[in-house]
């Protein structure tokens, strides 16, 4: 079955406002049944603010929405899903505490809050039966499940739900490449059948096997809507960055293999999770953590900053042994120690308290320093340009950008000896963080030792000295120099010797 | 935002202020001699015990959690107290205030070990503790009202007057100035707002979180037990649950104040104002000489009322 | 299976905990186990129970009810009135009483979810208002309910104690039929995760007002039983229940952060806490030691359920639960 005649859903002048953020503005978007159709864009360029706004988990601040040419306002997701428009969404719409088979049954088709209706399970057992899934049991709790096994569940359960337009908001960032030709083979079917597909994936070769149609976004708004295989890889990049990725890295000085060593771990270790550790920082050097998400490279950081309990090995700052227990005693300036941890939301700001706050807390008690002179911030918020009305403003009315702003300025602020870094580009726009890397690359310079975990290559290869790859829990690579390359990186994160090329590593 | 070093006051601060002034015009209508001096220094001087608790309840809230432990830490502060005092030794007696105030203390820590160290949701584990100051109250005096008596310096703290006003009011005013230098000048009050938005980034951002919560529940255990002593001070005597009719007023003074029960917002001049509408709102109440019943339901329904007025103020939960 | 018994395994410490404490209290109670024992027990462990559900519902979508208590005053002093004459009356009477829980619970319910309090004060102020209602209704303790029909729930049935037989229908054609319904899940996605929850297509709004109002109902239906034991109404029952009840959802395996739990394991944690005080009275420690004891048994076994934190070797995973 070809593209219907009229699109399900059609989108006119549709903008969405949160606070100082405009997450959309003036969108016109529309979907046809029978194909597939793939959003593509950076983090922050308002893909899944649309998702969310199709599924009815948001109302628009402004335009209109059409459903099947009818004009709509979706009063909630329960409204989307009687009218067929069925996601799956990234922040995982399963309750974490009831079981596999319960998730399946709430808020199935025809439910309620009446009669439980155990036929979608058996029809979900049978889509999961089809994706690999079949291992996964019934009554466990979903808590319980791996991340890969949830997303099977998320899709079973949103294909038992008789989908007319059916949403995939990076549904399949955790399954491995074999389960992930399964689910494609699922949605084609789906598409034959005449339903359409919107999909948002940042993999960009799932994207080019998979889509019929394509729309990029920037900043909010749409750029443009093509037939897969219109444009190439560089073009369609182009088109998502708006901007070439060369101007992103500033030019990386030689590295001097004898400057000063500033933190030493030898042997560290941590439980089962961390084993045989060794890293030197020098003065002046970025040092890169690298490896698919998950294999010990987080670790390091905390156990580093005294979050970890019983760790192994030996730890020296200068000259001297030191055990790190409490993150209060990293940040001294004894030890001189600073993380901007991962998840910037939840672990590395404070969102309903002001800049002004947020930025304090790391200063108060520390000595020599007066938290609440605003003058001591000022210089880093120059330097990186956070955008925002006063220092009074609230953290959650930032964009993501600026948030991380603050979150890196609280403990710039230190004057640190040895930074850690968790991620700190995750989520953010080109600018900010060709930003972040100018600033980075000037507090190596000015002599401060930086540990930067990163799951962006191009940030190991193009900002940093030299890579560690981790892989369940061992650095099984130590990459300096010409090593550090794409190909070398990925196939060390799949410990696979790196004569073995894989055919991904371009992709990836 | 927190509202605790700002030195304006928020609206929902100020809405019990209102509401305090409201009541005492109201009430005068009907009954002139509220706007007696010699009435308000009464209520002063009442307010003063509430006020006590609701001090160190603040705190506890304001880190996200709560304590209801008040009611037999003020019990067994007063029995502690009274008991050293009727021993009619007079090292003991000596030894009254400074004894009582280290059980409330000491309470405070086993909260608060409870809390930071094990985790356990303050709700359970210091209703727990109650329990066990209960139990242990009720094993040591068999059941009946403990014999003893406050001495001087209790009943002078309790009912005396300094300059006009009553010496249990400049009491309340000098812990809370003592409270409010504590959380602007430390940090402390930094810290504890933090920890009740977001107790990991805290800890993330280098404060020691467990000290903190300690340190919140150790003084909302002194707090109580010199709340204890001046009731006692007040009745001359310590009684079986004098604690208990403070636990929801001291509550509800604080989050009338302005106070979030869910930590984080909130500041001490918002309590102030909390503890002076409730205790108002008692008294007047009273006066008036309606029954227990409708005193009862008008109480609960204006705290429905002042509580609505907060939230529905704001456009966004 | 084993997943089945880790999801449950809370709730069935708390059932086996039960069993051993009643085995003791009969092996123990002097006049060994009888009838007439048994059902003294059973009608106070029901009150108890009764009130625990209440809580639960509360508890269950991430809420608190502290209006639990005030509730059963309400409606024992609303019994102490209707709950008496012919038969019709009686059954319109108690119709009544359990409306009155159920309006109660809504008010709760209307304030949090429209009034957007937080549960823990709204109830605070509305437990006072419910008070004053039940004051207003019997200012001194009084009243009566009919004798007989309060013999027929609160006595036994060849045997075994009718409270026992109520507790089981409370489970068996309440509490298993709910579970098998939308409402019965939501009450658990809302606790666990309003997000999935509202995602997942969820009436999240009437979800939370349902369990309010099943609180209601239950609270109600704990100041009906406690009517039909006690034969009077009082309007200055409430506090003890309302704390017991928080003990008693907790030693139950109830999660107090919402979304884990079940009502029997809150029934269970209720007649753990009666079969204690029960026990005390009969094995020879000092009376006066009984609510020392007791209190210590709570907060041992709250402690040692917290003591797995200890564990933790990542400072941030006590966050997470």
């Amino acid at each position: 079955m070809s593209r219907s005649e009229h699109p399900i859903v059609h989108l006119r002048g549709v903008s969405k406002v949160y606070g100082a953020t405009h997450a959309l503005s003036d969108v016109d978007f529309s979907c046809y049944g029978g194909e597939i159709h793939a959003i593509l864009g950076e983090n922050g360029a308002g893909k899944s603010t649309l998702m969310k706004l199709v599924s009815g988990v948001i109302q628009p601040t402004a335009g209109e929405i059409e459903i099947d040419g009818e004009l709509t306002r979706l009063k909630g997701p329960s409204d989307a899903i009687s009218r067929g428009l069925i996601c799956m969404f990234q922040e995982l719409s399963l309750v974490p505490d009831l079981s596999v088979r319960e998730n399946l049954m709430l808020g199935a088709v025809g439910t309620g809050l009446g009669r439980l209706n155990a036929d979608v399970v058996k029809r979900a057992q049978d889509i999961l039966g089809q994706i690999d899934g079949e291992a996964i049991g019934l009554t466990t709790r979903v808590a319980d499940l791996t991340l890969a096994e949830r997303q099977q569940v998320e899709i079973a359960k949103a294909l038992t739900r008789d989908p007319k337009l059916l949403i995939l908001d990076e549904a399949t960032s955790a399954l491995n490449a074999s389960v992930v030709e399964k689910v494609f083979r699922l949605i084609r079917a789906e598409r034959d059948r005449g339903v359409g597909v919107l999909f948002i994936s940042h993999r960009f070769h799932e994207i080019e096997t998979l889509a019929d149609r394509i729309s990029i976004f920037r900043n909010g708004a749409h750029v443009e809507t093509f037939d897969n295989g219109a444009y190439d890889y560089g073009a369609i990049i182009s088109k998502m960055v708006g901007q070439r990725i060369d101007d992103l890295f500033p030019a990386k000085p030689k590295a001097d293999p004898d400057a000063d060593e500033v933190l030493r771990l030898e042997a560290f270790g941590w439980s089962d999770r961390l084993q045989d550790i060794s890293i030197v920082l020098r003065k002046g050097q970025i040092t890169g953590l690298g490896g698919l998400d998950g294999q010990g490279q987080g670790d390091v950081l905390q156990g580093l900053f005294g979050l970890l309990k019983g760790t192994t090995g030996r730890c020296l700052i200068g000259e001297t042994e030191v055990s790190i227990r409490h993150p209060k005693q990293a940040k001294d300036p004894k030890l001189g120690i600073a993380l901007v941890p991962e998840d910037r939301k939840t672990e590395g700001l404070i969102l309903d308290q002001s800049i002004a706050r947020n930025l304090e807390l790391a200063a108060l008690g520390t000595h020599g320093i007066d938290a609440a002179d605003k003058t001591i911030y000022q210089p880093f918020l120059d330097a990186l340009e956070l955008k925002c009305d006063s220092l009074d403003q609230p953290v959650s009315q930032l964009s993501g950008g600026n948030q991380q702003k603050v979150a890196l300025t609280k403990w710039l602020t230190l004057g640190p000896r040895c930074m850690l870094l968790a991620d700190p580009t995750r989520g953010i726009d080109v600018k900010t963080k060709t930003q972040i890397y100018a600033l980075l690359r000037r507090l190596a310079d000015s002599g401060v030792a930086i540990l930067l975990l990163s799951t962006d290559y191009e940030e190991l290869i193009h900002l940093c000295d030299e890579t560690h790859i981790f892989y369940q829990g061992r650095i099984v690579r130590h990459l300096t120099g010409k090593d550090v390359t794409a190909e070398a990186i990925i196939a060390a994160s799949l410990n696979i010797p790196a004569t073995t090329e894989r055919s991904e590593a371009a992709n990836a | 935002m927190s509202k605790v070093t700002q030195a304006l006051p928020g609206v929902d601060a100020l809405l019990p202020y209102g509401g305090a002034v409201l009541l005492v015009l109201g009430g005068s209508y009907f009954f002139p001699q509220i706007l007696g001096l010699d009435y308000l220094a009464q209520q002063l001087q009442i307010a003063a015990f509430l006020g006590l608790l609701a001090l160190g309840a603040t705190l506890v809230i304001l880190l996200g959690h709560i304590d209801l432990s008040v009611p037999w830490v003020l019990g067994g502060a007063a029995i502690v107290s009274t008991s050293l005092v009727g021993s009619g030794d007079p090292a003991l007696a000596g030894m009254a205030i400074p004894a009582a105030l280290l059980f409330g203390a000491v309470v405070g820590v086993i909260n608060g070990a409870g809390v930071a160290i094990l985790r356990i949701p303050s709700m359970v584990w210091t209703l727990a503790v109650n329990s066990m100051l209960l139990g242990v109250a009720v094993l040591n005096t068999g059941g009946f009202n403990p014999k003893g008596e406050a001495s001087g310096t209790m009943i002078w703290l309790a009912t005396g007057t300094v300059a006009g006003f009553p010496v249990a009011f400049v009491v309340w005013m000098a812990v809370t100035g003592v409270m409010a230098l504590l959380l602007t000048r430390s940090g402390f009050g930094r810290y504890l707002s933090a920890i009740g938005y977001n107790e990991k980034a805290t800890l993330l951002s280098g404060v020691s979180t467990p000290s903190v919560i300690f340190a919140a529940f150790a003084i909302a255990g002194l707090c109580s037990a010199l709340g204890g002593v001046m009731l006692a001070g007040y009745a001359n005597q310590a009684y079986q649950s004098m604690g208990d009719p403070f636990l929801l007023p001291t509550i509800a003074a604080v989050v009338i104040g302005g106070t979030s029960i869910l930590g984080g917002r909130g500041s001490l001049i918002g309590t102030i104002g909390g503890v002076l509408f409730i205790t108002l709102l008692t008294s007047i109440l009273s006066v008036m000489q309606i029954s227990d019943a409708w005193r009862n339901i008008i109480f609960g329904l204006i705290i429905i009322v002042m509580l609505l007025l907060q939230t529905l103020r704001r456009k966004d939960p | 299976m084993r997943n089945l018994f880790r999801s449950n395994q809370r709730e069935a410490i708390a059932i086996a905990v039960l069993s051993v404490l009643l085995a003791l209290y009969l092996a123990t109670h002097p006049s060994g186990p009888n009838t007439y024992v048994m059902t003294i027990w059973a009608n106070q462990c029901l009150i108890l129970a009764l009130a625990a559900i209440a809580q639960f519902f509360a508890v269950i979508v991430r809420g608190i009810d502290l209006s639990v208590g005030a509730v059963m005053a309400l409606t024992n002093c609303v019994a102490s009135y209707l709950v008496i004459g012919s038969g019709l009356e009686m059954g319109l009477g108690i119709v009544a009483v359990l409306a009155v829980g159920i309006a109660c619970g809504l008010v709760n319910g209307a304030l949090v979810v429209f009034g957007r309090l937080q549960p823990i004060v709204a109830t605070l102020a509305t437990a006072s208002l419910f008070v004053g209602l039940a004051l207003l209704l019997r200012p001194t303790p009084g009243g009566q309910i009919d004798y007989d029909l309060a013999d027929a729930f609160t006595l036994d049935v060849l045997g075994i104690p009718t409270a026992l037989i109520i507790a089981a229908a409370v489970v068996g054609l309440f509490w298993v039929p709910l579970r098998r319904t939308g409402l019965g899940l939501g009450l658990y996605a809302v606790g666990s995760s309003e997000q999935a929850a509202f995602q997942s297509g969820m009436p999240v709004p009437v979800i939370r007002l349902a369990s309010f109002a099943m609180g209601g109902l239950f609270a109600g239906l704990a100041g009906l039983y406690f009517s039909f034991v006690t034969t009077t109404g009082d309007a200055g029952i409430g506090p003890n229940f309302t704390l017991n009840s928080i003990a008693a959802v907790v030693l139950g395996g109830v999660a107090l952060r919402g979304g884990v739990g079940t009502l029997t394991g809150a029934m269970a944690g209720a007649f753990i806490l009666k079969t204690i005080g029960s026990l005390m009275f009969f094995s020879g420690l000092p009376p006066l030691a009984q609510p020392f004891i007791e209190g210590l048994i709570l907060a041992g076994a709250i402690a040692i359920g917290g003591a797995g934190v200890l564990r933790v070797k990542n400072r941030l995973e006590v966050f997470a639960q």
